[in-house]
């Protein structure tokens, strides 16, 4: 693959990356945000994939072909299991809330158009801070560091903002799949076993809080955070 | 001498063809629906129609109300001349700034919003209020995107910068490119008063942003306005088709080039109208409290593609 070439995809995928993080903030259907989280990993997969592709290290097209199975497909499924057991219930007409409230991010408690200008600084803020950084060893993957920097901070953004478990579930792998990026285009990637171990620990994270998110919702009748301040007996 | 010919070319096609061009785009979205549709040459008919009313002005309105249309008309023309749709190679090109076409824009969109406060009636102002907050989010965001365009020409004169992407077509492939298409194409559909910001054909007084403000216009006035509103959706699709799809542009001085260049931007410009009339079949109107919402996304996605063509585009693919 030649080097213009090369850099051209790179720089298509991580575009595509930021971009789904971005558009995770705009969406408030957690159908669709999940949809976006798997682009997202897809993308990410792609960047491992051109790494490996362009240094020609096999472990790592294992790697791209590993994240792309659990981040794109895995995950997302998960997630999405968790949001339909909640619209079934909605169906069976057990719920005191309605569960189309429980399948919409209808109240952040940043609104819409001043997390998507936030996300705008937060971009600027990584760009800047990965500067000194990248003038270290410029390189086409090293460029696109404040990407992966970037989605960091947005995924953390999102944790911190959104009020339904689910949404926040979603806003946690977001920051792990930017820490992932960043290990990607600084270092090529970490050793194969600890790749292995982050992505078991990614996997039982979620399927811990998925159960979690059923049960406060079996107690609750909601998955809104902000009803679980004070405690009971 | 060629320069002087494609301007002449350019101003008459875009003068002609700017009500053709919302007569199709009806025409499509008639036939999509399911009726026969009015045909494109309505739009002309219309404004033979209106051009033999008497002019009427209200009572009470003043300058304002007055010079609005041939503001609009003037300001709309200017930006025909300016904007690189056939050719880069013309007597105005250094006068072609991006700072000044988004400022004619402006011009326009304040003479029409000043107008309709003018008129003193309650759904004039609220238009213009309406107007004027999706103008300050829009401008913004076109400066921005255009300016994402500049960065690898090195230039904010538009002639140049289209004239760059036609050498190197990779720059619009580029994660910036790409961006700053999104984001101005949200721009134009919301700077000419398209659908998921405004819906031209309604007068339904709730929805309406463009129509309100010029609800108290008759006759001749009347159709200045829409004559006006029609030739900046034929700019602005223009200037899309010449920023992201450059192929064909004339570059030099040859007589053959310019009216092949002139037969490309009309094809191109029917295409984008068409595409659009049809996407409109199946968009709603957005809520006026979500557009800023949809503008801020729009920004945003500007904002980013000029960061993108720093820390991505320029410096890695060789572009520089």
């Amino acid at each position: 693959m030649s080097e213009s070439l090369f850099t051209q995809l790179l720089d298509l995928a991580c575009g595509a990356f930021l971009l789904a993080a971005v558009v995770v903030l705009w969406r408030r259907e957690l159908a669709a945000i999940v949809r976006l989280f798997a682009l997202q990993g897809v993308a990410l997969a792609v960047i491992a994939l051109l790494l490996g592709l362009h240094e020609d290290r096999w472990g790592l097209l294992v790697v791209a072909v590993g994240i792309g199975a659990l981040r794109a497909g895995l995950l997302p499924y998960l997630i999405r299991r968790a949001l339909a057991a909640f619209v079934a219930e909605r169906d069976g007409g057990l719920t005191r809330h309605g569960g189309s409230e429980e399948a919409r991010e209808t109240q952040p408690l940043v609104n819409v158009a001043a997390s998507l200008l936030t996300a705008a600084a937060l971009t600027l803020l990584a760009y800047a801070v990965a500067r000194p950084l990248v003038e270290l060893d410029p390189t086409p993957a090293t460029r696109a560091l404040p990407v992966g920097l970037a989605v960091v901070l947005i995924g953390f953004f999102v944790l911190v903002t959104r009020r339904r478990a689910l949404a926040q579930v979603v806003g946690f792998l977001l920051l792990d799949n930017g820490i992932t990026a960043t290990a990607f285009l600084a270092a090529s990637g970490v050793p194969l076993i600890v790749e292995l171990g982050v992505s078991f620990d990614v996997l039982l994270a979620v399927l811990v809080l998925q159960l979690l998110t059923v049960r406060v919702r079996e107690a609750f009748g909601t998955t809104d955070i902000d009803d679980l301040r004070e405690l009971h007996d | 001498m060629v320069g002087y010919t494609a301007i002449v070319l350019q101003v008459g096609a875009v003068v002609a063809g700017a009500p053709l061009l919302t007569g199709l785009m009806r025409q499509t979205r008639a036939r999509l629906e399911g009726r026969a549709g009015a045909g494109v040459l309505q739009p002309w008919r219309d404004v033979r129609k209106l051009l033999r009313k008497e002019p009427i002005t209200p009572v009470g309105t003043g300058p304002a109300f007055r010079w609005a249309p041939p503001l609009l008309v003037a300001t709309s023309l200017v930006l025909a001349v300016l904007v690189p749709l056939v050719s880069t190679d013309t007597p105005v090109r250094a006068r072609a700034d991006l700072i000044l076409v988004v400022s004619l824009l402006a011009l326009g969109t304040l003479a029409l919003a000043l107008a309709g406060l003018d008129t003193g009636t309650a759904f004039g102002g609220m238009g213009a209020s309406r107007e004027m907050t999706i103008a300050a989010l829009v401008e913004p965001t076109i400066l921005v995107a255009v300016f994402a365009l500049s960065i690898p020409a090195g230039s904010t004169n538009l002639p140049v910068i289209v004239a760059g992407a036609a050498d190197q077509p990779a720059r619009l492939t580029s994660p910036a490119g790409l961006l700053a298409i999104a984001a101005l194409a949200v721009a134009v559909l919301a700077e000419s008063g398209r659908l998921p910001v405004d819906n031209p054909s309604t007068h339904l007084e709730l929805t309406m942003v463009h129509e309100a403000m010029v609800l108290e216009y008759a006759g001749p006035d009347l159709a200045l306005v829409e004559f006006g509103a029609q030739l900046r959706l034929t700019v602005l699709l223009g200037l899309l088709a010449s920023l992201f799809a450059p192929w064909g542009i004339a570059t030099g001085a040859s007589l053959t080039a310019v009216l092949l260049a002139l037969l490309l931007v009309v094809l191109k410009v029917m295409v984008l109208g068409m595409a659009l009339a049809a996407a409109e079949v199946f968009w709603a109107k957005l809520r006026l409290f979500r557009v800023p919402e949809l503008l801020a996304g729009s920004f945003l996605l500007a904002l980013l593609a000029v960061t993108a063509s720093y820390f991505l585009g320029a410096e890695g693919g060789g572009a520089r």
